[in-house]
């Protein structure tokens, strides 16, 4: 085929998708960045000016940078226990069950995850309120949060530890190490990518989660998710909540630039 | 070490699950208090089936969720056949841009879709709603439908041709069918995307008409009701169904 004709083919094939996604999402977030800029939304004649001042106010009031170490905070600490409830979920899956039970046992534990996460959400606020009370309090957030995330940590780390030939640590063990042993110096760093995945699948979207807190964490709610939501739907400062956004996207993306280094590390071994 | 080992699967899975079907049976529990003990009832659903504004709301998912799987599935399984079938340069840049809108926090893309809808006169409502979730869907479209077509090389096609296939031929009658189990697949979990979405949903809806996602939100917060339970069960139950069936079609893998 010339290629004149093979580019405009190819063209042909993938403008509709890719113009959706430029119009319904890369535009967007450029406008947005824009309007992060601005005194106020330029609509309906409104004059507005270019300012840093949004920007400002983040580093200057403790509301904001305070609340935002708060969702840092939150995400760590949901991020953590999804981990370290998710590890030995993964390594039971892999090692002690097989077959049509394991294939049963995986669905069972990602099918909850495809479910509607507000009703999720909204789900605990019955147990919460129970027998335990815990309700509108931080760790009802952090138990809530953990739920919606916990199938993202057993998922990664399940596919890391499938990969692992099993004559390495038959290997270990038949040159006298411990079970402890095999594990700590065998399994767990060649499981670490899958640990990795799972880490930043589940602090970026706590990180900017907002229904969570909402739902579950009456006056322990206010975290930089839901200041952002706020200056949309209750106050309406859009180019206040606009640059809120982008400090959030910021602090992502530090975050992930900070990662990236360690999971290349640990794919090239 | 067996014993403990599904002793811990099982209290993991009664944490996944628990607060689920403590919440579908409080749907049939008489009391409006959700008090015990426990009497079977199926006032909340009775009571649902008069609550218009919930009814049309979850018309309303079930629509934006049919039509916006369709053209997700249509332009994303037809942009990977542009990205799997041919060598260009760019071709890196655009597997790149399908990343950022599964990665970025839905609360940032939801406020810049809501400011630029808003700023450009596409304004609120359920046309933006759709708008966005065929965004959200189309990745995961192009992810799914890419990985099916990685499992078999172009030479079916070109023995399709040099058979004398025309092109329309060699497409609808090799590419498709060999696709298909993909195409069902990726059109399922973009309806699953669109029936669960509720960030997008929440701030691009006009005030008054809405998904059930919103319109459950927005019921929450003001002090809820066991109706609520009765359709939060019938949405968890249509999800789950859902997965179930797509499982069927596809393993998270490629291959069947």
């Amino acid at each position: 085929m010339p290629g004149a004709e093979k580019h405009l083919r190819v063209t042909f094939l993938v403008a509709p998708a890719y113009l959706w996604l430029a119009l319904t999402v890369f535009l967007p977030l450029a406008v947005m960045l824009f309007f992060s800029f601005l005194t106020a939304v330029p609509v309906g004649g409104r004059e507005a000016t270019l300012t840093l001042q949004h920007y400002v106010s983040f580093f200057t009031k403790k509301i904001y940078w305070y609340n935002a170490l708060r969702s840092l905070e939150l995400a760590a600490y949901v991020t953590l226990a999804c981990v370290v409830l998710g590890y030995p979920v993964a390594v039971i899956l892999t090692r002690m069950i097989t077959g049509r039970a394991r294939e049963a046992i995986f669905l069972m534990i990602i099918l909850p995850f495809w479910t509607n996460a507000l009703v999720r959400t909204f789900s605990w606020t019955m147990v919460l309120r129970g027998p335990f009370d815990i309700i509108f309090t931080y760790p009802a957030i952090v138990i809530g949060l953990v739920h919606a995330y916990l199938p993202y940590a057993v998922l990664t780390i399940y596919v890391s530890l499938q990969a692992i030939d099993e004559r390495l640590i038959e290997a270990a063990r038949a040159l006298g190490a411990s079970k402890r042993q095999a594990f700590m110096r065998v399994m767990l760093p060649l499981s670490l990518p899958g640990v990795l995945a799972g880490v930043f699948l589940i602090f970026i979207p706590v990180t900017g989660s907002f229904m969570e807190p909402r739902i579950l964490g009456g006056k322990d709610a206010i975290m930089l998710g839901p200041i952002i939501e706020s200056q949309f739907t209750a106050t309406f400062n859009w180019p206040l909540g606009a640059a809120l956004s982008f400090m959030m996207l910021a602090i992502i993306l530090l975050m992930l630039a900070l990662g990236y280094p360690l999971l290349q590390r640990h794919m090239e071994r | 070490m067996r014993f403990l080992g599904l002793t811990y699967l099982g209290a993991i899975l009664a944490f996944l699950y628990l607060p689920i079907a403590i919440m579908m049976l409080m749907a049939f529990n008489q009391s409006p208090l959700y008090e015990l003990p426990f009497t079977f009832d199926l006032v909340w659903f009775k009571a649902l089936a008069g609550n218009e504004r919930l009814l049309t709301a979850g018309w309303n998912s079930v629509w934006i969720a049919l039509v916006s799987s369709a053209i997700a599935t249509s332009i994303g399984t037809v942009a990977a056949l542009g990205l799997a079938r041919n060598e260009f340069t760019g071709k890196r840049f655009l597997q790149l841009m399908l990343f950022p809108p599964i990665t970025i926090p839905w609360l940032i893309i939801g406020t810049a879709m809501l400011i630029f809808f808003f700023w450009t006169g596409v304004g609120r409502g359920l046309h933006a709603i759709l708008l966005g979730h065929v965004a959200l869907s189309l990745p995961y479209v192009i992810v799914v439908v890419g990985a099916r077509l990685a499992t078999h090389g172009p030479e079916l096609e070109e023995a399709a041709a040099s058979l004398g296939a025309r092109p329309a031929q060699a497409f609808f009658r090799v590419t498709v069918p060999l696709l298909a189990p993909g195409i069902v697949a990726a059109g399922m979990f973009a309806f699953a995307v669109s029936f669960d979405q509720f960030i997008i949903s929440y701030f691009l809806a006009a005030p008054g008409t809405s998904t059930l996602p919103v319109e459950i939100f927005t019921a929450i917060r003001k002090g809820f009701t066991p109706e609520i339970n009765a359709i939060s069960s019938i949405v968890i139950i249509i999800s789950m169904s859902l997965v179930l069936v797509v499982s069927r079609f596809y393993r998270f893998g490629g291959e069947r």
